[in-house]
């Protein structure tokens, strides 16, 4: 007889139980019987956002190069745990794995070459060296889609980490089983903890928590209702947050809608940086 | 373009000099100096009719509301008065800018580009007009307005008008469409430079839009939409509704409006960002700043000073990304504070139509009184304020000398808040570290400056700083090709450059 995994949460590279003590009952397809995950609670948020911000500046100066391999160390990491994340997703679980940790190679890849491409040096009419730069927001809040489980967040989260930002992220409430071991894919991958966090818990309840928290700067959200959406988008009146949305209907298998800038853009600034050049 | 605070060069003496141990009286203000300067006020007079109407599908009309009246800050004479738009005016600019909006989108880029070509001609033909009006309706001396609002403005349309065919090279993979009708809110400050940014990028990009200058400064942007009629540009596509804060909601609350672009202060940004939250608008917003300028023992000390000086008293104060908080390495804070004392001494603040004035009148008796407010605050709070300028301003306007405070705590109010107003915190650092940790310790991130000789230094110092521009050994730099914007509660978004047309493009 086999024995069964308890979930908990990914915070800061820890696996913490919820603070709150609760638990939400959900079948995990890769034993074939219901497993309790984590029901996490507005403290949890703040715990994950503490430690997402305590792990980002060190993330966001590691070089690209260096990003670039974590990240593919990641993919390594999520081809040995395929068939147990295929059989947490169950039917048609191992096309998404694969596709996922493509999406993962994929943005490993952007984080030495997306400054060339969206940078540039600005022809002033002066003697001044002027350009502009991207770098890191800093926190970012990612709400992952119900479906697909995990390619959903893999989507959700790769692009702003890739930027040197670090995350906190809500996995799919239907089938969170899939996050959680991903979790453990991220734990051994050379990620450093707390550039990922992952939550398992209800959006409905932690939606305006996202939505509230100043030291959230962008909010990157798929899945989510018309009424949570606007409660994000409210998230700017607090901290002038930069929220991202994606339709509700989008495809995330579809590598054309869902890889290139458009999925990085949203988590840069841009820095311009003057300097005269007379003497 | 680069911005020349170019005042008397009295006090740009070497900088080994000692200038506290100094007894020589340099002062060239109007407080009486052996450099006194005769009057220069500006000889070019225009034409201002009693009343202006609004600007709506390509001809000007009757506004709906009471019409105010725009005043000289600097004399309080009333200029003209200015039509203030309701609902249904709104309604009528909307309607004709989505009416324009096909047949503006669908033309040729190269097309577009060259209306946008004969706006920038007509704005450099009509110049020294404009910079008159600008400095009469504003109060900025006409020397800022004449040599930087003006040509910058003409210098982002003839930018822009070059992008108009070139839109599909601009973001690799994407192709470029407009977002559509675009409701731009424009601030007091810049008034035609700000109409420029946010009217020649829509356009370029194929958006339609409705224009509102502020309250207190509609006059050149109601010569741009003169402009626009008399370079035949298409109906409806450029609407300048004027009006105040009503007539700025009743655009933002436009169903029919695709996007709004507000420059203006972080609380009225937060309120748009809250009534749009649940519409489909896109949303850019250039809000306030605090912004930090470093100066390390090993800058060059003078060119700093100017640097500072630039930063925070250009325009009397009313940037944005003004340079407030100063932060001196302790090791040079005496000489430093020494040094901005004598150099406030020589600025002159007076006439703003006089082309030897330094710092013009303040906006508007409102602001005036936001700006004295800080000023008992930072004395109450245990700054020293130092008033070392020696200018007798007249009677009648709204007039602050330039000052500055020392014995600024990071708690402290001024230290905290935007005053936008002539007014500089001084504070002093030991490390890098602590420079950069007491420089990004605010909400805000639009710009900051710093001073070192030292390279390695001052780039790690520009990777370090939570600011969307960052002025190394210089400060108040503006060009249409570098984009402009900020970190944190400054804003999202950027204007200028190829990264300012994502924000008119989808």
């Amino acid at each position: 007889m086999p024995i069964t995994k308890t979930y908990k949460l990914y915070i800061g590279g820890k696996f913490p139980r919820t603070e709150s003590g609760r638990s939400t009952l959900v079948e995990d397809a890769s034993i074939g019987l219901s497993a309790h995950v984590c029901h996490a609670s507005r403290k949890d948020l703040r715990n994950a956002v503490e430690a997402a911000h305590a792990a980002q500046s060190k993330w966001a100066e590691a070089s690209g190069y260096l990003r670039g391999q974590i990240l593919y160390r990641l993919a390594e990491m999520m081809e040995g745990k395929r068939h147990e994340l295929a059989a947490a997703l169950g039917d048609g679980g191992m096309d998404e794995v694969d596709a996922s940790i493509d999406r993962v190679v994929h943005f490993a890849g952007w984080t030495d070459k997306y400054s060339s491409v969206m940078g540039g040096a600005n022809p002033v009419s002066g003697p001044y060296h002027n350009f502009t730069i991207p770098g890191a927001m800093g926190v970012v809040g990612c709400i992952a889609p119900d479906s697909p489980a995990l390619i959903g967040l893999i989507s959700m989260i790769a692009g702003p980490i890739a930027m040197g930002n670090a995350v906190v992220a809500l996995a799919s409430e239907t089938n969170p089983i899939p996050a959680m071991i991903l979790a453990e894919a991220m734990a051994t991958s050379d990620l450093p903890g707390g550039v990922v966090n992952l939550l398992t818990g209800f959006r409905d309840e932690l939606v305006p928590y996202y939505s509230g928290h100043r030291e959230i700067i962008a909010i990157h959200a798929g899945g989510v209702s018309d009424a949570q959406r606007a409660e994000l988008r409210e998230g700017a009146a607090v901290n002038m947050k930069r929220v991202t949305i994606r339709e509700q209907d989008l495809d995330y298998t579809d590598d054309s809608l869902c890889s290139g800038p458009d999925w990085l853009d949203p988590f840069v600034e841009f820095k311009t940086i003057w300097h005269p050049s007379a003497v | 373009m680069a911005l020349e605070y170019g005042m008397s060069s009295a006090m740009n003496t070497d900088s080994r000099s000692d200038h506290s141990a100094g007894t020589l009286d340099l002062r060239g203000a109007s407080g009486g100096g052996i450099f006194d300067y005769d009057p220069a006020p500006e000889s070019v007079k225009v034409q201002i009719a009693d009343s202006y109407g609004l600007f709506i599908d390509g001809g000007f009309s009757d506004a709906s509301g009471t019409a105010f009246a725009t005043i000289n800050p600097s004399n309080e004479e009333t200029l003209a008065m200015i039509g203030s738009a309701d609902g249904s005016d709104v309604d009528r600019a909307v309607a004709a800018a989505r009416a324009a909006l096909p047949g503006w989108s669908g033309l040729p880029g190269i097309v577009r580009g060259k209306y946008l070509y004969r706006i920038a001609r007509r704005i450099q033909e009509r110049a020294r007009e404009l910079a008159v009006l600008e400095t009469m309706d504003g109060g900025k001396p006409i020397k800022e307005s004449r040599d930087v609002d003006i040509p910058l403005a003409a210098a982002h349309f003839f930018y822009h008008a070059g992008w108009a065919d070139k839109l599909e090279y601009a973001f690799p993979g994407k192709k470029p469409e407009p977002v559509g009708v675009c409701g731009q809110i424009i601030p007091w400050n810049f008034p035609l430079l700000m109409a420029a940014w946010k009217i020649a990028p829509a356009l370029a990009c194929g958006n339609t839009v409705v224009l509102k200058p502020a309250e207190t400064t509609s006059l050149t942007a109601l010569r741009l939409a003169e402009i626009c009629q008399e370079v035949g540009l298409p109906k409806g596509v450029v609407n300048v509704v004027t009006g105040a804060g009503k007539t700025g909601s009743a655009l933002v609350n436009h169903p029919d409006v695709d996007k709004i672009a507000f420059t203006g202060s972080t609380a009225v940004g937060k309120i748009i960002a809250k009534a749009t939250a649940a519409t489909n608008k896109r949303l850019t917003l250039e809000l306030g700043g605090k912004s930090p300028n470093i100066i390390f023992e090993d800058a060059s000390i003078d060119q700093a000073i100017e640097g500072v000086i630039g930063g925070i008293y250009f325009n009397q104060g009313h940037v944005c990304c003004a340079g407030s908080r100063v932060f001196v390495q302790e090791s040079i804070l005496d000489t430093v504070t020494q040094k901005l004392k004598d150099r406030l001494a020589s600025l002159r603040v007076g006439d703003p139509l006089d082309k030897n004035t330094d710092l013009g009148a303040i906006n508007s008796s409102e602001q005036l009184g936001t700006i004295n407010k800080y000023l008992d605050i930072g004395g109450n709070e245990g700054a020293v304020r130092h008033d070392p300028n020696p200018s007798a301003v007249p009677e009648k306007g709204y007039w602050c000398k330039p000052c500055f405070f020392t014995g600024v705590q990071p708690s402290h109010t001024i230290a905290r808040e935007e005053i936008f107003g002539p007014v500089l915190a001084i504070m002093s650092f030991r490390t890098p570290d602590e420079a950069i940790s007491r420089a990004n310790n605010t909400p805000y991130g639009l710009a900051a400056g710093v001073w070192t000789d030292k390279g390695s230094k001052i780039f790690d110092m520009a990777s370090k700083l939570d600011a969307g521009v960052v002025w190394l050994n210089t400060y108040n730099q503006f060009d249409p090709t570098s984009p402009f914007g900020g970190y944190k509660e400054s804003g999202f978004g950027r204007e200028g450059g190829r990264h300012g047309l994502a924000a008119y493009l989808k």
